[in-house]
């Protein structure tokens, strides 16, 4: 065998374009290019939305003209153009499908493509999948089942005309529409996205899953998700997320928010797989997310994020501990190759008595590449007997690509305990000979490696999304050792 | 089984091999002794297929292919094994998973259908027994965590889930108290057949007491320069390599 050296590793990358790099046509319905509040009323007015959905995008559009782009983030973009982005698309679909077998059979090839069998899905996992296509959800299923739990499931649209009382009362309380540029902007501005809520003591008897799709060239997403888990209720809610491949940036800005009542708890998971740019840096979305969970007394939120795609990530899922012991948990693989970048983490704000955290974060950098951590751990000082443990691996897998990790501990009470490890590490060749010596190729060496490296984050995934995962890892980094 | 040729080899330049001669047949245990720096464990990484060295001449034939054009996963999938004498940790895999995934690779370079999962479970409960290894460390990440004779008998479960037809054993005594290297040897041993050859790499007489070799070889300065019976490990032991080194002068 002979050495592998930089070209081929360039020749194999060339290879390896991006896998759902498709395009369903389907026309849409489409605002103007350009941002304003005449924009936003035609959005609004669109979606046939109440005053009040108005007024609070207006509000948060005057909100954001006064801000600026934050730069802090280890990451080099040129800024979007914001008169150039189109804030509506929306497949021309006069109505909703009764069943799957109504779909348009192009969406179906779509989701194929996507490799989501939905009738699969449904008959061998029992997972309910909510598909958005360009900013409006297509098709809701598993929701009269939901219904006899009282449990809501629908898009975010959906549950403004439906079930405004719940929307007003909890849309912006984790993240408000001042609290950072775009979330601000996503608030004037989201299209679509999932609202979920689980009534009082009912434990959700299946994943709630949503793939988000963008698909109109140059058309930005920004997709809202709201879930409440209600007072010792539970919910494990899955998001996965695959784009075509577009020669221009694509911004995505979306804002998460979840609430655990008291003693509830949600398990929150994500397979992020848009697309990164070509092997040149070239094109690739933008993620720019906002996401946060409000924990009330005995609650418990964990995050789960698989993060391989996007040009630049800039994204931090976090726990506002505000009830006595409550639980946050964030666990994480982030896998970047060629000029990919990513900054992300995640914020633990103990607030309450006996509140613990748990950090575990997986980089791993490949091409030349550039993977961040960035964590706060902050305990508040009436936050007695607060718990944090972190841990930060990075893997590189070649000489050019870095690993940075930036953590922050604010601690202002005394009886907190707080840990923090961390390790960086390149894969081993010996690791890779030793593999080949036992008849593994190069390939199947480094997905086992790799895998083997983020097994306590994969291990946090629902079963199906694991196996989706570990694909995609592999996918990620074929041919990246160097 | 296989047949080595006037090999030379470099690393950087560096002249390691410099025209070795083998030749094992199928049946047959061969120990390969020397002092330091002999070249012992080069010949042990060219022939597995590590990248590091230039072979710049001879040749290698394995079961009546070339060896040095075949790729390192291939060699292997054709029945060569080495026990490494550092083996490697790999934390979040664990050895049935890794084994497994071996295993079935050789398979399928076989052209036969994926080990059941049945099959295997009972191939591991019956080989895990002839190293006496722990159940348990069969199930936990390869070699993560492995006291140093741990890795060793892993090594040689290993060897025996893959059934090679030639291992290279690189200097597995090293580090082993003497009841790990009983159990390392009777595996190795038990293993023994007709149809497979063993090259047994190693500084010291002690292993051989064990494992009984046919032939004895000393590697010197890249090459083999003297091969006898097993009562020549018995007379290095007794009396150094320095009367060999001796032998070369005069010659």
């Amino acid at each position: 065998m002979a050495t592998y050296t930089e070209d081929d590793l360039a020749k194999d990358l060339e290879g390896k374009e991006y896998e759902f790099g498709f395009t369903t046509d389907i026309e849409s319905d489409k605002a103007p290019k350009g941002l304003n509040e005449d924009i936003i009323r035609f959005i609004s007015a669109k979606k046939e939305e109440p005053e009040w959905m108005l007024e609070f995008r207006l509000d948060a559009y005057r909100t954001w003209l006064e801000m600026t782009e934050p730069e802090w983030a280890h990451v080099r973009y040129d800024k979007p153009d914001f008169q150039d982005i189109t804030y509506y698309a929306a497949p021309k679909q006069s109505k909703k499908y009764e069943s799957w077998d109504d779909v348009d059979p192009e969406m179906k090839e779509t989701m194929s493509k996507l490799g989501i069998s939905m009738e699969e899905q449904k008959r061998l996992t029992g997972v309910a999948v909510d598909f958005v296509m360009d900013s409006v959800s297509v098709a809701t299923s598993f929701k009269a089942k939901l219904k006899e739990l009282g449990i809501i499931f629908c898009s975010f649209s959906e549950a403004v005309q439906e079930y405004p009382e719940l929307v007003q009362k909890y849309m912006g309380t984790v993240v408000p529409k001042q609290d950072n540029f775009y979330a601000a902007l996503n608030s004037a501005v989201f299209t679509d996205g999932s609202f979920c809520y689980i009534p009082k003591g009912v434990r959700c008897p299946m994943e709630l899953s949503t793939y988000f799709r963008i698909n109109e060239s140059g058309t930005g997403q920004f997709e809202r998700t709201l879930v409440v888990a209600d007072k010792g209720s539970y919910v494990s809610y899955l998001e996965g997320c695959t784009a075509p491949q577009r020669d221009e940036n694509q911004l995505h800005a979306a804002v998460v928010e979840l609430i655990a009542l008291d003693d509830a708890e949600i398990k929150y998971s994500t397979v992020q797989n848009w697309f990164p740019g070509d092997k040149e840096g070239k094109g690739g979305v933008f993620n720019f997310v906002t996401k946060r969970g409000m924990c009330h007394t005995n609650s418990k939120i964990s995050w789960t994020q698989v993060e391989t795609g996007s040009a630049v990530t800039w994204k931090y899922p976090s726990c506002v501990l505000k009830g006595d012991n409550s639980i946050g948990e964030f666990y994480s693989v982030a896998v970047t190759n060629n000029f990919q970048q990513a900054d992300t983490g995640t914020k633990m704000i103990h607030i309450g008595k006996n509140t613990k955290s748990t950090i575990i974060s997986k980089g791993i950098s490949a091409g030349q590449s550039q993977n961040s951590y960035r964590g706060l751990v902050q305990i508040h000082k009436n936050a007695e007997n607060a718990r944090n443990f972190s841990q930060c691996d990075s893997l590189l897998m070649t000489d050019r690509c870095g690993a940075h990790t930036f953590p922050y501990i604010e601690c202002k009470n005394s009886t907190a305990k707080i840990e923090h490890e961390a390790t960086t590490s390149k894969i081993g060749e010996d690791q890779i000979f030793y593999c080949l010596q036992r008849g593994i190729d190069e390939e199947k060496a480094i997905s086992l490696i790799v895998n083997g490296y983020a097994k306590e984050v994969l291990n946090q995934l629902p079963m199906e999304f694991a196996v989706e995962a570990q694909k995609l890892l592999t996918i990620s980094l074929e041919g990246s050792v160097g | 089984m296989i047949t080595i040729k006037n090999l030379h080899a470099n690393i950087e330049d560096k002249a390691i091999l410099k025209g070795l001669n083998l030749e094992v047949k199928a049946g047959e245990v061969h120990a390969i002794m020397g002092p330091n720096g002999a070249g012992k464990s080069t010949l042990a990484s060219i022939l597995a297929g590590k990248e590091d060295y230039e072979i710049t001449e001879g040749s290698v034939s394995f079961d009546g292919e070339d060896l040095l054009e075949m790729e390192t996963e291939d060699r292997a999938r054709e029945g060569l094994f080495l026990a490494f004498q550092y083996p490697v940790e790999i934390p979040g895999v664990s050895n049935i998973n890794f084994l497994r995934t071996a295993i079935n690779e050789k398979r399928e370079h076989l052209g036969e259908d994926p080990i059941s999962a049945k099959d295997f479970m009972a191939l591991v409960r019956e080989k895990s027994k002839l190293v006496e290894l722990d159940a348990k460390l069969a199930s936990r990440s390869v070699n993560e965590g492995f006291s140093g004779g741990e890795k060793k008998r892993n090594e040689i479960f290993q060897m025996a889930m893959l059934e090679p037809k030639l291992a290279i054993l690189d200097e597995t005594d090293s580090g082993l108290d003497i009841d790990a290297l009983r159990i390392v040897a009777n595996g190795v041993n038990t293993l023994k057949s007709d149809n497979n050859a063993t090259i047994v790499i190693t500084h010291y007489q002690r292993l051989l007491d064990y494992i009984v070799p046919d032939f004895v070889h000393v590697l010197y300065d890249g090459r083999i320069v003297k091969s006898g019976p097993k009562e020549l490990a018995l007379e290095l032991e007794e009396k150094g390599y320095d009367w060999i080194k001796e032998e070369l002068v005069e010659a």
